[in-house]
């Protein structure tokens, strides 16, 4: 098996604040290979921004990455000095934002924001910047691009100005694309071509995607990979077919059974009763148990590591083998 | 554009108009011209004459309208203390005001720039804490109290400065400078200083306050997230979107600092506006008052129309917004 | 920036005590001020100027207003601890041979005076002003507000100025030292009244569409008892932070107008008077003429900002 672009073993994010020290991310293992999409799903607040910062080098006080190894084409990135994780942020990952209406600055042109970034990782000049600027702003999609990177980021719509947004992402050619919640912001009709967009470019350029949405349809429609997050960990990962049509997590199942379908129309939606707990107050053992219907004594006291399923990866004491057998 | 420019000069003559009213009023009631001007000795049907010739027995709509064509013509009467025109004596004391007023913001907004960047970048630095400590103190001091203090330590202590006047001024026209002397170089610092602290310590914490609002802006975490410099981030985006507000701020408050400068140029006795302005109320120098008031207003007045289109200048969303609200 | 907004407080609080007044001492307010040490100190030295000059005159060694107890014999000694200091004056004496500490405790007397009636007087005008434009709108609104953003332009010194002036030229030689104080009040709250009217007038606006203000109306209470009993409690958290913030801007202006030559006479003065006095000593090297009143006035400033500050935080947490 060849290298994968990013490795991440056992992250551990803490915000430390006045009255605790709170986990936002414990124990989260994930590889994403060359060309792949790996999405990220789960509810607000379940760590999937937090791991794509943390990647990114982005965590601020009072957070710290607290444990665990990053490694981006095999050298470690976590735990570097605060100029070398910033030569690597923009040039080998790109980071694409939620709200494309305030991801740009308002008083830069879009084009002096695309030209500064080339010539922060490159040493193209100023003219070849804007060439490069222009061809960019083609690739994603914007019309008349010779015309449009004279423009203030309030002269576009949302759905053009996540283009020029990920247009920044990809100036210097990145190994991986962290795109955090890139739809979530924009009109339905705009959100599938923003998809498109970034699975296309994931494709030609063999770039490596993480992709965190809280919406099934997206994963469904877009990734190779997904993986399920609650309470700062994996519950399950895994092809996405696999996942969907099977998911083993019974919070997974939960999940896709949240998805509406136009096949099951007699189904009723299931619905996951309760609602994740705040970090302050994350339960002993599995943090899913006091929501589960399969829940059992061992549950509310020992944390499940993940366990291997076929092509999938579970955290639940329901697969464990010894289990199993005795079943 | 144009239209958006048109509403707010129609704004500003409105308003200039309810101060001439003011003003109209002061000069009119506030004093009786004709006492300020007779001895106690002149007959009643004198008194009546100089009334007659002053044009105060017109209808006062009448006498409004002349002290209102009379005022655009820079005629504002004549001082009751001085018996010149005031407006002469207000044209040769205007040099000294706007030389003292500019200074102190060039003054108000390089150091509270410099101090306001710093402790936002800084925060949690011993001398970031001791700005913001400099800046509670700054606003609590009374203005003149800071003049004195400068003048004990700075002229009667230790001799360094002179402690009154505007020292050796030049004649460029009708324009007396102090700028191009020593003396009168050295005559600014300290009502420069005292007039601008004021103004510093507010534009320190406005850039402080906005600095940190705009570090905390998605924009510049996207920055971040790009790689770019520390420094180009913080003295590219985030200065230059802090600075919008400061300035429009800055320039709004140059009204304010040549009003204040009443204070100032008492303290030192700068020959100024300012100073003419409190011997008026202490004499009860009516036309002076008023005068002073229209061009007081007029120059607030001009320089809000002035903020107020620059302003849209600056930042490229409002510019559009009003074109298209027009 | 000043339009403080109406701190509102859960109400699921079972035991919270009836008005504005018990729900603030009830609160996180009395939290937070014991914790924050500075606020204490600076409440603490409030008081402390307040009880000096309502007990100034059985504190002070003179009174610094009679004439007859001066002497000029006791002009111009340095203060107590210095070589040439004399007893019983602690801080000095001026050329008159008035005692300087006890000219600044009847000082305090009326630069607290002025700046508190003058506040009052604001706050009054202000809130009549803002409930009158909010709750009635239309041409009285906009007359009333568009009169506010022309004076908001003006700073309150250039203001209280010319009242001052107009004053002097309409009463002239009858202008003794009461008739001053009260110019000094009217000059004050002529100058500081737009702020407490912005605040009501936003306040009125936004309850004056509830339902239980209709619902008065229905079953007939009258406008005035509506406002007064209904909308105006709800305001008084941004008041309150306002009036303090003033008070200090008042005395600031009392004592700017006094050192002018514009404000209370040398035969009854403020601390800005006594400043203006000392000013002239200066130079001679008698530095403790204008030294100790301006200590106190700075003092005096300084802890009501610091309160000012705390209770505008401690009121509205969004604002920090």
């Amino acid at each position: 098996m060849t290298q994968p672009v990013l490795s991440v073993r056992n992250l551990e994010v803490e915000f430390v604040t006045r009255r605790a020290t709170l986990r936002a991310i414990n124990g989260v293992s994930f590889d994403i290979a060359k060309g792949e999409v790996l999405g990220v799903v789960g509810e607000s607040g379940a760590g999937k921004s937090v791991t794509g910062l943390a990647v990114i080098g982005l965590i601020d006080p009072p957070g710290r990455i607290s444990g665990g190894e990053i490694e981006l084409s095999g050298t470690r990135i976590d735990h570097l000095p605060p100029e070398e994780i910033r030569r690597i942020r923009g040039k080998r990952i790109g980071m694409i934002f939620q709200d494309p209406l305030t991801s740009l600055n308002p008083l830069y042109r879009i084009g002096d924001q695309i030209i500064e970034t080339i010539r922060t990782h490159t040493n193209l000049s100023e003219s070849a910047a804007r060439r490069r600027a222009i061809d960019l702003l083609a690739e994603v999609g914007i019309p008349a691009p010779e015309k449009r990177i004279d423009g203030y980021p309030h002269e576009f719509s949302g759905g053009m100005r996540q283009r020029v947004v990920i247009a920044l992402a990809i100036c210097a050619e990145p190994e991986l694309i962290i795109a955090d919640e890139p739809t979530t912001a924009l009109d339905v009709s705009v959100q599938a071509q923003i998809i498109t967009l970034i699975k296309r470019l994931g494709r030609d350029h063999g770039t490596a995607v993480m992709l965190v949405t809280h919406d099934m349809g997206v994963i469904a429609e877009t990734c190779d990979r997904v993986a399920v997050m609650y309470s700062g960990r994996i519950a399950e990962i895994g092809p996405v077919q696999e996942v969907v049509r099977n998911p083993l997590h019974p919070y997974a199942r939960g999940l896709m059974g949240a998805i509406p379908t136009l096949a099951g129309e007699d189904k009723r939606l299931v619905q996951i009763p309760g609602s994740m707990p705040r970090l302050s107050a994350i339960p002993a053992g599995c943090p899913f148990n006091p929501r589960c219907a399969f829940v059992f004594d061992r549950c509310r006291v020992e944390r499940p590591e993940p366990i291997r399923q076929g092509t999938q990866s579970v955290a639940c004491h329901l697969f464990e083998p010894a289990k199993e057998t005795a079943a | 554009m144009l239209a958006f420019t048109l509403r707010r000069v129609l704004q500003a003559i409105g308003v200039m108009l309810a101060v001439g009213v003011i003003a109209f009023a002061m000069f009119r009631f506030a004093g009786d011209p004709v006492s300020q001007i007779v001895s106690i000795d002149t007959s009643a049907a004198q008194r009546a004459e100089i009334r007659r010739s002053l044009g105060l027995d017109d209808p006062v709509l009448v006498q409004f309208g002349r002290y209102f064509i009379n005022a655009l013509q820079f005629k504002f009467g004549v001082s009751y203390q001085f018996r010149l025109p005031v407006s002469s004596l207000l044209a040769e004391r205007l040099p000294a005001t706007l030389e003292l007023a500019i200074c102190a913001t060039v003054f108000a907004m390089v150091a509270g720039i410099l101090m306001g960047v710093y402790s936002a970048l800084r925060r949690d630095t011993v001398l970031a804490k001791l700005f913001q400590a400099v800046s509670l103190i700054g606003i609590s001091l009374p203005t003149f109290l800071i003049g004195i203090l400068l003048i004990y330590l700075f002229a009667v202590t230790l001799g360094w400065l002179p402690s009154f006047g505007r020292g050796e001024v030049v004649k460029l026209g009708w324009w007396t400078t102090g700028l191009l002397t020593v003396s009168g170089l050295k005559a600014l610092i300290m009502p420069a200083i005292t007039l601008g602290l004021f103004q510093m310590t507010l534009i320190m914490r406005l850039v402080r306050a906005e600095m940190l609002e705009v570090l905390r802006t998605d924009y510049i975490r996207f920055a971040r997230a790009r790689g770019l410099t520390t420094r180009a981030i913080h003295f590219g985006h985030a200065l230059k979107n802090t600075l919008v507000p400061v300035i429009t701020v800055a320039g709004l408050q140059f009204g304010s600092v040549i009003a204040f400068s009443i204070i100032t140029e008492t303290v030192f006795q700068w020959p100024g506006m300012g100073l003419l302005f409190v011997q008026a109320v202490q004499n009860v120098d009516i036309p002076i008052m008023a005068a002073y008031l229209l061009m007081v207003s007029l120059i607030f007045v001009t320089i809000n129309l002035v903020v107020d289109i620059l302003y849209t200048v600056v930042d490229p969303r409002l510019r559009s917004t009003i074109s298209r609200a027009a | 920036m000043s339009d403080a907004v109406v701190p509102h407080r859960s109400e699921d609080h079972p035991q919270a005590p009836a008005g504005w007044f018990g729900r603030a001492l009830d609160s996180d307010i009395l939290y937070s001020f014991r914790r924050s040490r500075l606020t204490m100190v600076a409440a603490v030295i409030t008081l402390l100027f307040f009880l000096l000059a309502i007990f100034a005159s059985g504190l002070a060694v003179q009174n610094p207003f009679d004439p007859a107890q001066l002497q000029l014999i006791n002009s111009r000694i340095a203060p107590l601890w210095t070589a040439d200091g004399q007893s019983p004056f602690l801080l000095g004496t001026d050329e008159q041979g008035r005692d300087v500490l006890s000219a600044i405790l009847y000082g305090l007397r009326i630069s607290l005076a002025v700046g508190v009636a003058g506040v009052v007087f604001a706050g009054a005008l202000g809130i009549a002003l803002g409930l009158v434009a909010g709750y009635f709108g239309g041409v009285v609104d906009s007359v009333i507000m568009r009169i506010a953003d022309v004076q908001l332009t003006f700073p309150a010194i250039l203001i209280a100025l010319l009242v001052n002036g107009v004053a002097k030229s309409l009463l002239g030689n009858r202008l003794d030292e009461m008739s001053t104080f009260g110019v000094l009040i009217i000059a004050i709250g002529l100058s500081f009244w737009v702020q407490y009217a912005r605040t009501v007038r936003g306040s009125v606006m936004v309850e004056k569409n509830k339902d239980y203000v209709a619902a008065a109306q229905l079953i007939g209470l009258p406008a005035p008892k509506i406002m007064l009993r209904h909308v105006l409690p709800n305001t008084m958290g941004p008041i309150l932070v306002i009036a303090t913030i003033n008070l200090a801007l008042a005395i600031i202006t009392e004592a700017t107008l006094s050192f002018l030559g514009a404000g209370m006479p040398d035969t009854m003065p403020s601390l800005g008077t006594l400043i203006r006095i000392g000013n002239n000593y200066l130079f001679a090297g008698e530095w403790w003429i204008v030294a100790f009143p301006g200590i106190a006035l700075a003092g005096l400033i300084l802890s009501i900002n610091l309160l000012g500050d705390w209770l505008r935080d401690a009121l509205n947490p969004r604002l920090r």
